[in-house]
């Protein structure tokens, strides 16, 4: 074992055995899989205590076999294939999205260099000078997958969602784009190794005389990217608040209402695994990959062998976390709002960061005065601009009598405005008659 | 860069770029017959989607894995995905016909591409044989996508400009042609639509259902009021309101 904290960089790819390119291939498949069985099970548990309820906990230890017991269930399902359905096309587009779901964590780096039987290799299936641009084709290819399938279908409500979906992927994978740029701007690489190498070296911060090793993490460096960057994965992940291809109150189940059986299975797989691999994105772009955060940074070992591993998959699980917490709290959007907050809002908010941040970058070998000037100078008009801002004066609210006065005749009536209603003496007589609705808890009310 | 930047760079091919090119040119050539030969339109477009990614490893291989990925993303990823959008709005049933309309037009366009196909093929050859590539590592010395960069603002910023220019000209100008200009006076906000709802002379209820109280679930069988008059709110503007014929009030079968 090296104890030395090595960071892999391009030229380490491309060196391992073939056994050793397998194992890691085969890694990343049941980080994949494994991510499926327990993300549904932890997104259960954890809506279901939101929810004040406590989710799945019958079959193994806290349930945790639950989703494998659903996944058997699945298989001996009848497989339903529509009369109307374009067969071939039916049959390829689920298959189309898990391919691209999983594919896309081999250029994750889970961890830095170890030594495996001998061999030092970086963890990381394989690394390229284009690994985000990989990711994002992969992400783009995985539409095909949820238009093709809500297609093929032949029916109305897939068809609506597949086109949903059509639009709303590619409106929000312009924000994705537009946020992972900054990102490209600072680390000055595609490569996802050198990413996650460019943000491991911290900045001190002193603060009342104390200094806190600050980490290099661009989601404290590139904070609005970040947010952005988040919220385009949720979306193009199609996860609750932006799950609108698949609303269920409005679309039955969207794209893969004809959907059963092992198809429906790789459906579900594809989107659990989208968003085990794009969280696991998150945490190699912006949240310092398996760098580990600061507390931890004090032991000296921090950051070598096997332990990153423990740290990124820490990561990820903490944003998975979030995933379903968005999940559990909001609503979800309307179609029109989803559009508008797409190109409305994130995308002029990245732009708008992009260009700041060139400016900065720009000014960066300047003296401290000329520096000062550039930003101030600027900053300052924002803020004059903001202060002077003509703000529209509200027009004063007729207060209620006069609106009731005011309405036009033959209105619909209104009671008086000082109408009193006296209580019913019926409903006090029948609240009194009922017996009590929630009857003490007993030995067998045991939540099931 | 890896080692398949300098087998490009001094010409060889190695077996492995060799087994990729084989296996994917002819998958490539099958997208472009199927795209052409397929009758439904999301087919042909699903055929080209395999020739572009076809096309997306070979630039990987030939040592420009900037530009592959860049082929996935926009052409595979965006166009195509907008050109799909389009056609399945078209419908699934919407297949080409087979009746040829200018008389002899598929052999002639057979025969011509053909012939544009062999004289291409031949002047490319007959311009690259015997040449050397030279200059490929040096292209990539510093990496293939700073190389990009740095020529894409130096030598050509203005082409690059200009191009990007020509893209928002052509993006706004599609979106003025498309676009509906709504005054602000004339859009209603929810406060004034509610206003008018509850406004005297206008019913603030759900209007009734079509064929609520009659024998069919057609949207242009009207419901009848208390009275047994028929309600010209509950069905369509477009259809007048009359009573339906035993035939027409028959249930149709959905089932293709």
């Amino acid at each position: 074992m090296n104890v030395i904290a090595q960071a892999p960089s391009l030229g380490d790819f491309g060196h391992d055995p073939w056994w050793l390119i397998l194992g890691k291939i085969v890694f990343a498949f049941v980080v994949a899989l494994l991510g499926t069985l327990l993300g549904v099970w932890f997104e259960r548990r954890v809506v279901g205590r939101m929810a004040v309820r406590p989710g799945p906990n019958q079959l193994g230890p806290f349930g945790l076999l639950q989703t494998l017991a659903d996944g058997l269930k699945m298989a001996f399902k009848e497989d339903i294939l529509p009369k109307s359905a374009d067969k071939v096309i039916y049959f390829f587009a689920p298959a189309i999205s898990v391919i691209c779901a999983v594919t896309a964590l081999s250029v994750i780096p889970f961890g830095p260099m170890v030594s495996i039987f001998g061999h030092q290799t970086p963890l990381q299936v394989t690394d390229v000078p284009v690994a985000v641009l990989v990711v994002l084709a992969l992400s783009s290819m995985a539409v095909y997958g949820i238009v093709l399938a809500g297609w093929a279908s032949g029916s109305t409500y897939p068809l609506l969602g597949g086109l949903r979906s059509a639009a709303q992927l590619i409106s929000y994978e312009v924000a994705l784009g537009l946020s992972i740029v900054a990102v490209f701007m600072l680390a000055g690489t595609m490569s996802t190794s050198e990413i996650v190498a460019a943000q491991g070296s911290t900045t001190e911060l002193s603060l009342f005389g104390v200094d806190i090793p600050a980490p290099g993490w661009y989601a404290l460096l590139l904070f609005p990217s970040f947010i952005v960057f988040f919220i385009s994965i949720v979306g193009e992940t199609n996860r609750p608040p932006f799950d609108l291809p698949e609303a269920e109150s409005e679309l039955v189940a969207g794209f893969m209402t004809e959907y059963s059986s092992l198809k429906f299975a790789l459906i579900m797989l594809s989107e659990y695994v989208a968003m085990v691999t794009m969280s696991a994105f998150t945490v190699t772009l912006f949240l310092g990959g398996w760098h580990a955060p600061w507390p931890i940074t004090i032991w000296s070992g921090a950051n070598s062998g096997w332990w990153p591993m423990l740290w990124f998959f820490g990561k990820v699980i903490l944003l998975v976390f979030v995933f379903v917490w968005l999940r559990g709290t909001l609503p979800r959007l309307r179609y029109d709002q989803l559009m508008r907050f797409g190109w409305k809002v994130l995308i002029p908010i990245s732009l708008v960061w992009i260009v700041i941040l060139a400016g900065l970058r720009t000014i960066d070998d300047w003296d401290t005065q000329s520096r000062m000037y550039a930003i101030g100078i600027p900053a300052g008009i924002v803020l004059l601009a903001a202060l002077f801002w003509p703000s529209r004066k509200a027009a004063p609210k007729p207060t209620l009598a006069e609106q009731v006065d005011n309405r036009p005749p033959g209105s619909f009536p209104l009671p008086p405005m000082d109408l009193q209603v006296p209580p019913s003496p019926r409903t006090r007589r029948m609240v009194a008659e009922r017996e009590p609705a929630n009857a003490p808890a007993g030995q067998d009310s045991e939540e099931v | 860069m890896s080692t398949s930047t300098l087998l490009a760079a001094s010409g060889a091919v190695s077996g492995g770029e060799a087994v990729t090119f084989w296996i994917l040119a002819p998958l490539a050539l099958a997208g472009a017959i199927g795209m052409v030969a397929a009758r439904n339109a999301v087919h042909s477009a699903l055929w080209l989607v395999l020739t572009m990614l076809s096309l997306g490893v070979f630039y990987v291989l030939q040592a420009g894995p900037f530009i592959g990925m860049v082929q996935i993303i926009v052409y595979t990823g965006a166009i195509m995905m907008l050109f799909l959008f389009v056609l399945m709005l078209v419908g699934r049933e919407a297949s080409d016909s087979l009746i040829e309309v200018l008389r002899g037009q598929r052999i002639a366009a057979i025969g011509l591409g053909l012939g544009f196909a062999g004289l291409l093929g031949s002047g490319v050859y007959r311009a690259t044989q015997g040449s050397t590539p030279v200059g490929l590592e040096q292209a990539n010395a510093g990496g293939n996508v700073e190389g990009i960069a740095r020529l894409l603002f130096t030598d050509y910023v203005f082409a690059f400009e200009l191009t990007a220019a020509l893209l928002i000209t052509a993006t706004i100008g599609g979106m003025i042609l498309a676009h509906v200009e709504r005054r602000k006076e004339d859009k209603r906000d929810q406060v004034a639509t509610m206003k008018a709802r509850f406004a005297p002379g206008n019913y603030p209820g759900p209007k009734p259902g079509p064929g609520v109280f009659a024998t069919s679930s057609s949207v242009a069988t009207p419901a009848r009021l208390p009275d047994g008059r028929l309600s010209d709110r509950s069905t369509p503007d477009i259809l007048p309101v009359r009573e339906l014929t035993a035939e027409e009030t028959t249930l149709k079968g959905t089932e293709k």
